[in-house]
């Protein structure tokens, strides 16, 4: 069985502009594989071909490409997803590319910062920890599981046309899990650095995030609940 | 935060209410002139005048055209703001758009008036 594949290359010291790349891949029939693996024997074939990738199982969120228009961890997708036809990978969209398919995350990094990703508690240190009940436990699940992959940002325009204002879909639903969770006693504030016109507001839900997240996340919804929360405390 | 100045609300949240409570008034003035169609076949003249002649509707149509003026202007900016990167250019044309939605405004109010 022949697989088909179309690669984006660009290495900027050596191209002009970018362009695809055909290669194929002979596998036995019958058989199945994830991307990473189909582009790490490609690697083979061609030394020069650069992407990302760590854990190879879906958890540390770096191998997140586009694949024929939709994003998607290389890692934890099959090539029979794609039934046959030929495959074509880009990078991830509406970011810069530094190589190939590995682009500068700059952007995405710099608006997570924004929302402050870490607890903020101004009461008394308790002896131990911060206790929290399994009800208030609870509220952090779909949330938490974010690994920063980036797929999500980069599937939504509103992210792609103001990268440097919109938080986007991946920052906003940290921006959620940080603004639910009983120990955070900053809410206030996080709203208030959140009120402005672009950074949660530029959302206007059409859920591209939800549709390419690979850990099955619904940031929609938690922008949904930042957005009735910035509400409330408007009326 | 980020801040603004073109836009019409004072925030996001305050744009966000505007939109949703304009986008409520023009939706009920659309159905019920599809319904006020409907309902009065064969439609004539002396029902359509008859219609805007009465006080409540020239209140109603004044304000759906505000709402049309509020929910464009802030459609528009947001728009604008997308596709837009050149603040002079983005700047004259928020300028026509929002200077043609007054004036949509200010002929609906005579027009209206003029029944």
């Amino acid at each position: 069985m022949k697989l088909e594949f179309a690669v984006y290359r660009y290495n900027p010291d050596v191209d002009t502009k970018p362009y695809m790349k055909d290669y194929s891949l002979e596998v036995d029939e019958g058989t199945d594989m994830m991307v990473l693996d189909a582009l790490l024997k490609l690697k083979e074939l061609d030394p020069t071909l650069a992407f990302r990738r760590s854990c190879r199982e879906g958890v540390c969120g770096s191998d997140g490409i586009n694949m024929n228009g939709k994003n998607g961890l290389a890692c934890i997708t099959p090539v029979s997803t794609f039934k046959g036809k030929k495959i074509e990978i880009r990078p991830l969209p509406g970011m810069p590319v530094v190589r190939d398919l590995i682009v500068d995350l700059t952007q995405f990094y710099t608006q997570y910062e924004k929302i402050k990703p870490f607890l903020i508690n101004d009461e008394k240190t308790p002896a131990r920890e911060h206790l929290q009940s399994p009800e208030e436990r609870e509220h952090l699940d779909g949330l938490y599981e974010c690994i920063m992959c980036a797929c999500c940002s980069t599937a939504c325009p509103s992210f792609w046309w103001n990268p440097d204002k919109f938080i986007g879909p991946s920052g906003l639903l940290h921006a959620y899990r940080f603004l639910i969770d009983s120990r955070d006693t900053a809410t206030e504030e996080r709203l208030s650095g959140l009120d402005d016109a672009y950074s949660v507001f530029r959302c206007h839900g059409i859920m591209n995030c939800v549709d390419v997240c690979p850990k099955g996340l619904n940031p929609t919804k938690a922008i949904g609940h930042i957005k009735s929360m910035l509400l409330q405390r408007a009326v | 935060m980020v801040t603004n100045a073109a836009s019409l609300g004072r925030s996001g949240v305050h744009d966000f209410i505007l939109i949703r409570a304009s986008a409520v008034v023009l939706a009920c003035y659309t159905i019920f002139l599809v319904g006020f169609i409907a309902c009065s076949s064969p439609l004539t003249y002396d029902a359509w005048h008859g219609l805007f002649s009465a006080l409540p509707m020239k209140v109603f149509t004044i304000l759906a055209l505000v709402a049309v003026l509020v929910h464009a202007w802030i459609g528009i900016w947001q728009v604008l703001t997308d596709y837009v990167k050149c603040v002079s250019l983005r700047g004259v044309l928020q300028f026509v758009f929002v200077v043609a939605a007054f004036c949509y405004l200010a002929a609906g109010i005579l027009i209206v008036w003029g029944v």
